[in-house]
Formats: C-alpha cells, structure tokens, sequence
C-alpha cells in the first residue's frame, strides 16, 4: 500500500496463556484513510486494537504508530502516544458515576488548560454531531445502550485525535443511528484529517463509507481489499461472509468435538 | 500421593500470599508517588471525603453513642464495688481514645466505606472504565485511586474522634443524667486523667495507621479483583475480613509499643 502509513502492523504474535490469539497479522494504514477490520466473534479484532493501544504486547512482530514501536515506550511515551489516540470500547465504558457532559468533557479538562464556556460549546458540539444534544445531564444507566455508545462516540472525538479506533461502533444501533453514525465516521475521519480503523461484524453498513477492508480469520489475515475488490470477490468465505450465508469455508462453531456425540445422537465409531 | 498434593497446596498458597503481599506493597509506593494530583486538583479529593467521610458519619455517630451508654452502665456496675463511682468520666474517656473510638470507628469504616471502594472500583474495572481511562492517557492510579486514599486517610483520625465524643456524651447521659454520678467529678476526673500526648495524640496516630491499613487493602482489592461479578464479591468479602483483623493486629502492636506499662 502507500508509504506514509500511520499504524504499521509487522508480524504480531499474541498468545494468551498458551493459546494463540493473533498468528502473524501484517497490516498497514495510511494516513487519512478509514479502515475495516472484519471477522466472525472471537478472532482477535478486539486483541488486536488493543495492541495498537499498547495495552497488551505481541510476543512477536511489533506495531509502530506515527513512526514509533509502541511497545518500546516507557509509560510517558506511551502516555503522550495516546493523548493523540481515541478508542471507542466495544461497550462503551463510559464513567458511570459522571453525567453524560462530564464524560464527553473528561479529556478536556485532564489534558488541556480549556476555560470552561469553551468545554461546554465544545461538549454540546460533539453531543450534537452524534445526535445527543439535551441529554446532557443524564447520568449513563439512564441512557438506552445505542445512545450510551453515540456518547462513548461523542468522547472518543473529544479531542479530535489523529487515530481513531472504533470497536463494533454499530452494535445495538438501530437503522437511522447506523447509517448516521456510518457517516459520522466517515466525515470525522475526512475532516479531521485522521486515520479510522473501524472493527466492526456490518459488512453492509462499512462496505458504504471504509475504504479498504481487512478479513481475519482464526487470527490470521484471510483476504484484504477495497470495497469494490470485496464485492466482486469470488473467494468463497469473503462471499459467505458479505452475504452471511450459513454454509461456506468459515466454521460457526467454536473449534472442539462432535456436538453429536455429546448428545449420544450418533455412537464413538460415527454411526447415527 | 495426598501428601504431597497437601503440601503443594500449601506451598502454592503461601507463595500467593506472598506475591499478593508483594504487589499490594508495590500499589501502595504507586499511590503515594501519583498522589500529586490529588492535593493540586483538591476538588477529587474533597468529592470523596464526602462519600467515605461523610457518609460514614451516621453509622460512626450512633454506634458511638450505643458503645458509650454500654460503657457508662458496665462502668458504674464495676466502679461501684470499689466506691469509685466518681472515675466513672476518667474509664469512659480513656477508654475511647485509646482504644474503642478508633478500633471500633475502623471495624465500621472498613465495612461501610472500604467495601464500598473495593465494589465500585472493581466495577470500574469490570465495566473497562479503567482501560478507557488508560487509553486516555490519564492515570487510574492518580485520578480515581489516589484521591481515594488520601480521602479516607484524612476522614478516619475525625471519624474516630467523632466516635469517642459521641462515647463520651453516651456515658455522659447514662452515668450524671441516668445513674446520678455527680457531674463535676465525672467532668473533672475526665480533664486531670485524660494526657493529650499520651492519650490523644496516640489515639489519633493509631486512626492514622487504621485508616492507612484500611483504605489501601480496599483499594487494592477492588483494582486486582478479577472483572467479574464473582470475582468484585469475593473482593469485597477479603476487603472486609482483611481490613478487620489488619485493625486488630496493629492495635495490638501499636498499643504495645505506646502503653508500655507507664
Ligand atoms: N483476558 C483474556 N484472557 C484469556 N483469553 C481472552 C481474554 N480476552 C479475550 N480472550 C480470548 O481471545 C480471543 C479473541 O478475543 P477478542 O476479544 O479479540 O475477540 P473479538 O474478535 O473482538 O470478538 P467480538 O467480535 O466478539 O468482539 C477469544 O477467543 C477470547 O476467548
Ligand atoms: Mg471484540
């Protein structure tokens, strides 16, 4: 791909305890641009940003972010690394004891010297971009799941960073908050100028706004492309995949024995 | 071979508590050394004195005031026998700053207000709220654990003092207005027994210590405490036990060491 790459994943090996999450993954993308990674439940998308984040470290293989091997920083280096990261959690994580204005001004007020009328026009903006203006002062057990995760959303851009991670920024959305949220990301990512690595199960909904996609299968890379590469694939678990049809190469089941044996429907030797 | 499996148990055990020993000490150094923002951002620090100190202050008020009468009649039945039933003052106080107002002001401050810390950051831990914070470059050790700390290092030593006024007017009330001790001996014996050094300010350093040894195994607790529903419960449980007999045992050797039989 092109040179100028913001995260560069080179050959990263994970293990938890003993068993292989991420199997020699190399991905790289450029700056600017919004990026899809997909797989089924349990591949390791979640393992893998948190890898970028510089939460876990590989085994083997490394990730470099702006130039830097984010596992070679000390905690400052790591800390000033972030400050120019945002990561949407998959369940949103908002802080439940501050109300929903606390949360999205959170960073402002940790990392920056902001008089407080400009943290609250910069609050109610990015409320406002994700549709939440007047919710404010709700405390979050009292949002819905869908609106708790536009706020997460609206706090992960709080201080526009240049690297934006968003895990399953789809999930639990209905129709109109999916395609709104869709293009939010997209126009954040033009507008600020950053790079968005979205994880997401919504083929349809990413195959609209990324601009190129990552398969993982079983930790490892199984087809990569742009968005019209991946429509017009022939490969046979990218077609089940987009299509979401039952039967293909990619198993639904969680590797171990014979379900079958286990209910005593079919004896040791096989036989129904 | 049970025997060595027994044996191997213990080991495992033994060493466990060591590491857990090891890295608790290593917490404590990491919430000392971030403890900067607390005193510069002193906002974070007072929000929690509200929730440890003063929510607390209820519990410590009307136990207070139920170990005092308890002490006031028990007291009066002993010194009766001896004629003294004037020192009853002198028993009741001294008895509460040296001892009962801080042990027992920590017992319940470990189970109302440590439990609580021990709940709600193994909570935050469990909801990802301390990773989402890590990702935002802000350090949970700094911004939620050490204002704790020192918010329930500063409330213990007035707890406990709280504690032993409340005792003191218990006995007070069962012992002049109740029991008819004449009440400028009771006030007055009280005055000439109870030394500031030797009693006070030992009761007090001795709430310092409590509430050190309770705020820190509380929030040790809630932040190693595995991220699950089972794993916060038993974290509460061993923040309670752990806190109680922790109490216990300095008290014995700080008594030890203060009251050395002059
Ligand atoms: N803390 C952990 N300890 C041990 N194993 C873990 C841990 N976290 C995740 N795993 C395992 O790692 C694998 C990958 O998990 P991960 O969360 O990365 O999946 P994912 O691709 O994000 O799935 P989903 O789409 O369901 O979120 C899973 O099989 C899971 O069982
Ligand atoms: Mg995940």
């Amino acid at each position: 791909m092109l040179s100028e790459a913001l995260v560069e994943i080179r050959d990263v090996n994970f293990a938890y305890d003993s068993r292989p999450i991420l199997k020699g993954i190399n991905m790289s993308f450029p700056k600017g641009r919004l990026i899809a990674i997909m797989g089924l439940s349990g591949c390791g998308k979640t393992t893998l940003l948190r890898h970028i984040g510089g939460v876990l470290k590989p085994t083997k293989g490394y990730v470099k972010v702006d130039g830097q091997v984010i596992h070679e920083l000390d905690q400052d280096g790591l800390y000033r690394m972030r400050r120019k990261m945002g990561m949407l959690f998959q369940f949103g994580a908002l802080f439940t004891d501050m109300t929903v204005f606390d949360n999205v001004a959170f960073q402002m007020r940790e990392h920056t010297d902001l008089p407080e009328e400009i943290i609250r026009d910069l609050v109610m903006m990015k409320l406002h971009a994700v549709g939440l203006y007047g919710t404010q002062n709700l405390m979050p057990a009292e949002l819905s799941g869908g609106m708790a995760r536009r706020v997460a959303l609206a706090r992960t851009i709080a201080l526009d960073p240049m690297l934006i991670m968003y895990d399953e920024p789809f999930a639990g959305l209905d129709p109109i908050s999916l395609t709104v949220v869709g293009q939010l990301i997209r126009r954040l990512n033009d507008a600020l100028g950053a790079t968005s690595i979205v994880v997401t199960h919504d083929v349809q909904e990413s195959l609209k706004i990324v601009d190129y996609i990552y398969f993982v299968s079983d930790g490892a890379i199984i087809a990569e492309g742009t968005a019209d590469d991946i429509r017009a694939s022939g490969e046979a678990f990218v077609h089940q995949f987009v299509y979401g049809e039952m039967d293909g190469p990619i198993p639904f089941h969680y590797p171990a024995g014979d379900f079958n044996l286990d209910l005593g429907v079919k004896d040791q030797r096989g036989a129904a | 071979m049970p025997i060595a499996r027994g044996l191997r148990g213990i080991g495992a055990r033994v060493v466990n508590g060591v590491w857990r020993i090891g890295f608790g000490a290593r917490f404590f150094m990491m919430t000392l050394f971030y403890s900067g923002m607390s005193f510069r951002r002193f906002r974070l620090t007072v929000r929690e004195l509200f929730f440890t100190g003063v929510m607390s202050l209820i519990i410590i008020l009307v136990a207070g005031l139920f170990v005092g009468i308890v002490l006031g009649m028990q007291g009066y039945e002993t010194l009766k026998r001896y004629g003294s039933e004037s020192a009853l003052g002198t028993l009741v106080a001294l008895s509460l700053v040296r001892e009962l107002g801080p042990v027992l002001a920590a017992l319940l401050f470990a189970s109302r207000a440590g439990s609580a810390m021990t709940a709600e950051i193994g909570l935050m831990k469990a909801t990802e709220q301390i990773s989402a914070m890590e990702m935002m470059a802000v350090n949970p050790i700094a911004r939620v654990v050490a204002p704790r700390f020192w918010a329930g290092v500063i409330s213990m030593p007035l707890l406990a003092a709280m504690f032993s006024a409340m005792g003191v007017f218990g006995g007070y009330m069962v012992g002049v207005v109740m029991i008819g001790v004449d009440e400028g001996s009771f006030w007055s014996q009280m005055q000439s027994a109870v030394d500031f050094q030797h009693d006070i300010l030992n009761g007090v350093i001795k709430s310092l210590v409590f509430g050190v040894a309770v705020t820190v195994i509380s929030l040790f607790e809630g932040y190693d405490a595995p991220p699950t529903a089972e794993g916060v419960s038993g974290a509460t449980t061993r923040t309670v036990v752990q806190s109680s007999l922790a109490i216990l045992l300095l008290d014995v050797i700080l008594t030890a060491f203060m009251f050395r039989g002059d």
